[in-house]
């Protein structure tokens, strides 16, 4: 294909340049003519549900696999034909952790830095660094496979910023983590972004995408079916989510029954969210919210919080594919979102 | 992060001095130091792993034990000695097995990599596709000789006589050399196969004919025609042959040294390009 200088990248701009990628495996259309931009410094989230097309993305940007069609240019270099100098820029955190778990943390590290053409006392000091960094300094000795989920991520995140990559590519990076953990690794990615890496970061996970990415493109089937910024796709679907929260917790249940059984709620139904004790309605307008409100007070309900919300990304995602995201959904979202758009 | 419709235009830090040519091909020098950095991985695996020198351990004892008090007294009697004539016969033979045993488990340690994410970063890092190929094949050849040394020093205590000290390094040389041929075989399978398991059924599968169909442990005269059609171009039969001739006297060395030299081109022409090949390939 083409070299750097008939590159399509406006310098100094776009970090990752993508145009009418596609990749067939056999029937399925992995990638179907996608096109993206990542500009530097800047985190771009790519949201889509299992099977969307993520993953080959990154393979085929991590020069893994080779597209049937479509060009990719990375940090200036063509993923067809500069794989060597390619290499040399990007960091790959995969959606299994790979780093070898009979190694320690240690160990690791140091053996990619010299991997990486580091000398030895580069690759050691660096890879202390980066225990440093990531909180594993206590754990550099200990074989990987004794790391719990989130160290090993931790450690498998350090080991693609041995090489001071100019794209980081993290594939799904919490998937399969508890909550708590999955802090420790937004946190990480976090400071990563803010020392200005450039990321692509794939995920399936709405929150994730609104906690990391200032820029967002949602695939499905392989095909892009939305891109913006955050705020900018949120406002498209409009609507508002409004978050009741008794005083007493134990009428959670009663308080959602009754509003559907005013019929103030719409097409949409209250729903109950015991983890936060609260009660969930869209609301279409401020006449809406006032009339839920002043129903509530009427029939006696003690309130602690009311608070309105714009959409989450879940929401938005419904509205733009018409199906569920990911995988546990309540039902009535769905006619939540379909009210709402 | 709402600023963030501006590009940011602070450029990234630039990385430290790396080594590879403007085209980014990767010159001989990086090369080694890449495989020497992927062998030291292998080598801390058996560190931290002991277990995983069994095979090359106690396989040269347990066979040697085996086939020279089981076998040695019947197959010498019939040879025209006793068992001490079999130890003769035998020990060469067993070099020729030690190769492609320890050959095998190449395989199923090099298919374990492909179900852990870990090749995929080899593969995504600016390094040599053949270094990490190449790293488990040193590897594989140390415990080749280390198998091979313990084989030797039981042959001793069972009372095999070394007659020529330059033959039995020519020996070991050559062994060695079809080994790590017979490895790119196993490359392959590791690289091909779903799992470790069937690698290593696959392996066996292959190796058994070869091991026994051959003159490894027996004079192949008594074996029917057909048989010993098969055996005089078996490997197994040419490295055995030749590994005695080598190392004892009154065999013939040629005709296996041939067979064996042929072998170890052939499938290291033909098996390590294709092990490269789908190496890079495998998505």
């Amino acid at each position: 294909m083409t070299r750097s200088d008939k590159n399509p990248t406006p310098r100094g701009q776009s970090a990752v340049t993508v145009r009418g990628l596609v990749k067939h495996y056999g029937e399925t259309k992995a990638l179907d003519g996608v096109d993206l931009d990542v500009r530097e410094g800047t985190v771009l989230g790519v949201l889509g549900p299992n099977g969307a097309g993520k993953t080959t993305l990154v393979r085929i940007l991590s020069t893994l696999i080779q597209p049937d069609a479509g060009t990719a240019y990375v940090a200036g270099y063509d993923v067809l034909t500069q794989p060597r100098q390619l290499r040399r820029k990007i960091g790959l955190t995969g959606q299994y952790a790979s780093v070898d778990e009979k190694l320690s943390g240690f160990e690791n590290l140091y053996m990619i830095g010299r991997l990486l053409d580091l000398s030895k006392a580069d690759s050691k000091k660096r890879a202390n660094e980066l225990l440093e960094r990531f909180s594993l300094t206590e754990a550099a000795k200990r074989t990987a496979g004794t790391y719990s989920g989130g160290m090993r991520r931790r450690l498998d995140l350090a080991a693609s910023m041995i090489g001071r990559p100019a794209v980081l590519y993290l594939d799904e990076p919490t998937t399969g983590l508890d909550p708590r953990t999955r802090n420790e690794v937004w946190d990480e990615v976090k400071s990563m972004r803010d020392d200005g890496v450039t990321v692509l970061l794939t995920t399936q996970y709405m929150e994730e995408a609104e906690q990391l990415a200032s820029a967002l493109t949602v695939i499905d089937r392989g095909r892009i079916i939305a891109e913006g910024q955050i705020a900018e796709l949120k406002a498209k679907v409009g609507g508002r989510t409004l978050r009741i929260r008794p005083a007493d917790p134990l009428q959670l249940r009663t308080m959602a029954a009754d509003l559907d059984a005013s019929g103030l709620t719409g097409l949409a139904t209250a729903t109950v969210d015991t983890e936060t004790g609260t009660v969930i309605v869209p609301v279409q307008s401020d006449e809406q919210l006032t009339a839920i409100v002043g129903h509530l007070a009427a029939a006696g309900f003690a309130l602690a919080d009311i608070a309105t919300e714009l959409p989450s990304l879940d929401e938005v995602f419904l509205s733009l594919t018409g199906q569920k995201a990911s995988a546990p959904q309540d039902a009535p979202a769905r006619e939540l979102e379909e009210a709402a758009v | 992060m709402s600023t963030a419709t501006l590009p940011q235009q602070t450029p990234v830090e630039q990385p430290p001095l790396l080594n590879g040519e403007a085209d980014g091909r990767i010159g001989l020098r990086a090369n080694l130091r890449h495989t020497g950095a992927l062998i030291r991985r292998n080598l801390l695996w058996i560190k931290k792993d002991p277990e995983s020198m069994f095979d090359a351990l106690l396989m040269p004892v347990v066979f040697t034990l085996l086939f020279v008090y089981v076998f040695g007294g019947s197959i010498g009697k019939a040879m025209g000695g006793g068992q001490d004539a079999y130890v003769q016969y035998v020990i060469p033979g067993m070099l020729a097995m030690m190769s492609m045993s320890i050959a095998q488990a190449v395989g199923t340690g090099f298919n374990e990599d492909f179900h852990k994410g870990i090749m995929d970063r080899f593969r995504s890092l600016p390094i040599g596709r053949g270094s990490v190929l190449f790293a488990k094949i040193s590897v594989e050849i140390m415990r080749q000789l280390i198998a091979i040394a313990v084989l030797m020093l039981v042959a001793v205590l069972v009372g095999f006589d070394i007659e020529s000290w330059p033959g039995l390094f020519a020996a070991v040389g050559l062994s060695v050399l079809f080994g790590s041929a017979v490895m790119w075989i196993f490359l392959v399978l590791g690289v091909t196969l779903k799992s470790p398991q069937s690698v290593q059924a696959l392996g066996f599968l292959v190796m058994m004919p070869l091991q026994f169909g051959s003159s490894i442990f027996t004079p192949t005269q008594n074996m029917p025609g057909w048989l010993q059609n098969f055996t005089e171009y078996n490997p197994m039969s040419g490295l055995a042959d030749a590994a005695r001739g080598l190392m004892t006297t009154g065999h013939p060395v040629a005709h296996g040294l041939w067979v064996t030299l042929a072998w170890t081109v052939g499938l290291t022409v033909v098996m390590a390009p294709y092990a490269v090949y789908k190496f890079a390939k495998k998505s």
